[in-house]
Order: structure tokens, then C-alpha cells, then sequence
């Protein structure tokens, strides 16, 4: 079973948690510039007299498809690089995956996923 | 020698023409960098476009209406011996030590700036073919008989012994004034207050601010009509006040919150208006105070507006309007009689500050009512803003049917 991993963080983790996700393996990932507002509802910025609300803030979106034995994994992974304990930090969301197919082979599920040195494999090596 | 060109004054005056053509692109990336994405070309053309029409204007009759030879000695517009610069020559006026044609020129640049002033009033939602009717139309029934009544020959706020050195009245207090009277025909932007509408560029503003800085050693120091001690005056008053104006206009934004970039470039520009009729009458010292001063004067009425919730949008009257007032009577407090040829109520001259006042409301009180009713007027005939969807769409694409950003 695959499943999708969108994990919604700050701007400025992006880079802790792609390089967090590439040490455990993680190969493939889409990143998209998204803006939005949680339970916070925006931050106050400064004007020309004064102060006003923002309340759709810029966030980065990274999805990930992977084998559904990698989740927990993964979840811990982003949770240690994007967590500052302030309010805006983001979510995890995790959706099941009907189906992929790699354009290049045709090749369908796991194994159109799957890269050498990818999570599965460097598990299979410590086995 | 009196009345024979100097090359020095020349040169300075051609320099200066220069320096205040640019502050009006200059003002539309000021006022585009505080507008929405969608909205940014055209906010940037209601300045630009005002080069090409008043330049138009000016030399066809705008500079007679200003500075021709007073109708029937009232001191209340110009005459039409200089339409088409017929007259305007490399020969200088009486007085000047530079070609009549350059005197024109700079002038021009005045008359330029002053309508794209105005363009912060109502940007989002003009519709542009009113807008240059409007302009057309304001230039010549508010600016230039202003112009003549403080700068022409035989002008009667002139006769009265008004100062303004560089504009305080006929450029800050006419755009100030005449943007709160189009504020108030036209209406609040779609949404206003509750939409967010966040400037989109704040660096196109501090750019804007920089080159209006730049620009404005032309407007003020060029308005000796010299390159001499006036001039050189009034180029060290101006950076002084708005030095000051941009200092304590940070510490304002820093006591309410955090020193916003967008704020200390608006401080910057408020001083610079505020010193503007005051730049040849008083010392550095008196800038350094004018510019102090000014920045509380318009950041106080830019909260006032928003308390109101009234959306003058970029605060032409809070900016110019204010500014400027407190400029003119500053001048009618700080002129010495050691710098040019004013004498102020801190020089023993209280009636000083008497005409200034007079000049102050004589210029609001025209320019307001006169704004209001030719506002009414084209809305009644043209309709001053565009359809709600044309709005939401921004006025880049609606407008001029193209997109800033691709």
C-alpha cells in the first residue's frame, strides 16, 4: 500500500527537513509555494502609521509518496526538522495512493517509486 | 550684471528642469510599490502619462494662464501672449539671469508633478479616459491660475507678500486638498476597510522615495532660479528637514510598533514637502525643526484617516495636504531675513504668519471645492470610477490590457 505524505511547514525549514528526508532515504519529493493560515488566523505586520493583519501566510507544501511501512518514520523525520514550538509550524497529512505509474517505464505501485538507495532499499541492506 | 544670461544659472536650471521631470515617474513607483500586483501599471502611468499631457498643455496655454501678463491688473489669471510659448525665447524675463525658455520649462515640471500628486487619491478604481480629462481640466482651472496668483507677475497672493518658495501651496496644499476632495466623490475602494490590501512592493516605494529625494535638490534649490548662496540654502534645508521628518517618523512607527521601511521612506518625503515653500527663507537649523515637525503633523492625520475609515488611499492629504500646510505657516514663523527675502514672526514679523495663513486657506478652499465639483460633474457626465468587476480584475488588465508580472 503507498501512501501520500503533504506536509505543510515554514519557509525557512524547507531546507532542514529536504536534507533530514534525504539522510533517511527519502529520494523523491514535490515542493510547492502555498499560502494559508491555521488556528493562529495570520501575524501582525507593520504599515506606514501603525500596525495590520496578514492572515494568508506564505507556507511550503512537500509531498511525498512512499511505501505505507515508512510513514512513522517519516512523520518523526519532519517533526524533528520543522518544529520550532511556535504557533505556525504546519501539519502533516496523509492520504492513501490508489496508484502510480512512471511515465519513463510504464512501471506501476512500489516499484515506479522506488530508486536505488531509497528508504526500502537502505532498509533491505540493513537486513 | 542684472538681466543677462549667466551660464552658471543656466546650466543649474537646465540641471534642476531635469532632476523634477524624473520626480514623477519617481512618485508613480512611490505610490505603485503601495498598491495591490494587479494594479501597479496603471498606478505607475497615472504619473507618467501627466509628462506627456501637462507637457502638452503647458506649452500650448498652461504656462499664458500662469505666468502671463495679468488680466485687467486683478492678479487672477494670466493672459494668452505666450500661448504656444509664442514670446518664450533664449532672451531672458526681467530679473532672470537664464533663457525665458528654461524658466518655462522648469515651471512645467511643477505643473506636471502637482496632477500626479493627486493620482494617490483614487488609484485601484479610475477610470483612466475621466482621469485625463480631469487632469487636463484640473491643470487649467486649479493649477494654473493658482500658479499666478503665488508665482505669476501681478498675482494677488504674491501681491500680498506670501512666501512660498518652491510650492508649498501651489503644489502640496492644491494636490493635498484637491485628493481629499476626489477621495470623497469617487468612494472607497471595493472592500475597503476589511479586504486586505497589502503594498505589493515596498521596495518600488523607497525606490520612488530616494529618486524624489533626488529629484526634489531641483524642485527647491533650482527655485532660486540660480546657482548661488539662495540655492545652495535651500539645498541644505531640504536634506536636513527631510533627514529629520524620516528620523522621527521612525520612532514614531518604532513607539506603535516596529520602525517600518515604508514609513521612514514616507517620513522622508513628508519632510521634503514640508520644507518645499520654506526652502530659501530659512536656515538649517529652522529645517532640521520643520522636518521634526512634519512628520508627527502627517503621521497623526494618516491615523486620523484610518480611525475614519475614509480611504484616501495613499494619504495625498495627509502627506502633501498636511505637510504642506504646516510647511507654509512654518514659513511665516522661520524666515529670516539673514537667508532671503522673508521675515518671519520669530524675526519680529507676526504679520508674516497672517498672510501665510490667508494663502493657506485661500489654497485649500479653492482647490477643494473647485476638485469637488469638477469630480461631480465628470461623474455625472463620464463617471469617475470603473465597473465592480473591472475593479476586482485590477485596472493593469481591465484598463490597459496588460499584466505586470508575466
Amino acid at each position: 500500500m503507498l501512501k501520500k505524505i503533504e506536509a505543510i511547514i515554514r519557509e525557512d525549514k524547507i531546507n532542514d527537513v529536504k536534507d533530514a528526508l534525504r539522510n533517511l532515504g527519502i529520494v523523491g519529493m514535490n515542493t510547492f509555494e502555498i499560502r494559508g493560515h491555521g488556528r493562529q488566523g495570520g501575524i501582525e505586520l507593520s504599515g506606514r502609521s501603525g500596525t495590520f493583519q496578514v492572515d494568508m501566510l506564505p507556507k511550503i507544501q512537500v509531498n511525498i509518496v512512499l511505501s505505507e511501512g515508512n510513514v512513522d518514520e517519516v512523520i518523526k523525520t519532519i517533526l524533528g526538522a520543522a518544529r520550532t514550538g511556535e504557533a505556525g509550524d504546519g501539519l502533516i497529512f496523509i492520504y492513501p495512493v490508489e496508484e502510480v505509474v512512471r511515465i519513463r517505464t510504464g512501471e506501476r505501485g512500489r516499484d515506479a517509486v522506488m530508486y536505488p538507495g531509497d528508504i526500502d532499499e537502505k532498509k533491505g541492506k540493513k537486513k | 550684471m542684472e538681466n543677462a544670461i549667466n551660464a552658471g544659472d543656466t546650466a543649474w536650471i537646465l540641471v534642476s528642469s531635469a532632476l523634477v521631470l524624473l520626480m514623477t515617474p519617481a512618485l508613480g513607483f512611490f505610490y505603485g510599490g503601495m498598491v495591490r500586483k494587479k494594479n501597479i501599471l496603471s498606478t505607475l502611468n497615472l504619473s507618467f502619462i501627466m509628462v506627456g499631457l501637462i507637457s502638452v498643455q503647458w506649452v500650448l496655454f498652461g504656462y499664458s494662464l500662469a505666468f502671463g501678463d495679468d488680466v485687467g491688473g486683478m492678479g487672477l489669471i494670466g493672459g494668452l501672449n505666450y500661448l504656444g510659448f509664442s514670446g518664450v525665447t533664449g532672451a531672458p524675463l526681467a530679473g532672470q539671469t537664464i533663457p525665458h525658455l528654461i524658466f518655462a520649462a522648469f515651471q512645467m515640471m511643477f505643473a506636471i508633478i502637482t496632477p500626479a500628486l493627486i493620482t494617490g487619491a483614487f488609484v485601484d478604481r479610475i477610470k483612466f479616459s475621466t482621469f485625463l480629462v480631469f487632469s487636463l481640466i484640473w491643470a487649467t482651472i486649479v493649477y494654473d491660475p493658482l500658479c499666478h496668483w503665488v508665482w505669476g507677475g501681478g498675482g494677488w497672493i504674491m501681491a500680498l507678500g506670501a512666501l512660498d518658495f518652491a510650492g508649498g501651496t501651489v503644489v502640496h496644499i492644491a494636490a493635498g486638498f484637491s485628493a481629499l476632495a476626489f477621495a470623497l466623490a469617487i468612494g472607497p475602494r471595493k472592500g475597503y476597510p476589511g479586504v486586505l490590501m497589502e503594498p505589493h512592493n515596498i521596495p518600488y516605494t523607497v525606490l520612488g522615495a530616494a529618486l524624489l529625494w533626488v529629484g526634489w535638490f531641483g524642485f527647491n534649490a533650482g527655485s532660486a532660479l540660480g546657482a548661488n548662496g539662495a540655492a545652495a540654502n535651500a539645498f541644505v534645508t531640504t536634506n536636513t528637514a527631510a533627514a529629520a521628518a524620516a528620523l522621527v517618523w521612525m520612532l514614531l512607527a518604532w513607539k506603535d510598533g516596529k520602525p517600518s521601511v515604508l514609513g521612514i521612506a514616507t517620513g522622508a518625503v513628508v519632510g521634503l514637502v514640508a520644507i518645499t515653500p520654506a526652502a530659501g527663507f530659512v536656515t538649517p537649523g529652522a529645517a532640521l525643526i520643520i522636518g521634526a515637525v512634519a512628520a508627527p503633523v502627517s503621521y497623526y492625520a494618516m491615523r486620523l484617516r484610518h480611525k475614519i475609515g475614509f480611504d484616501e488611499s495613499l494619504d495625498v492629504w495627509a502627506c502633501h495636504g498636511m505637510a504642506g500646510t504646516w510647511g507654509a505657516l512654518a514659513t511665516g514663523l522661520f524666515a529670516s531675513p539673514e537667508i532671503g527675502a522673508g521675515t518671519g514672526l520669530f524675526y519680529g514679523n507676526p504679520a508674516q504668519l497672517w498672510i501665510q495663513f490667508i494663502s493657506v486657506v485661500v489654497t485649500i478652499g479653492y482647490v477643494f471645492v473647485v476638485t469637488f465639483v469638477l469630480c461631480k460633474i465628470l461623474g455625472a457626465v463620464m463617471g469617475l470610477r470603473v465597473s465592480d468587476k473591472a475593479e476586482e480584475v485590477g485596472l493593469d488588465l481591465s484598463e490597459h490590457g496588460e499584466r505586470a508580472y508575466s
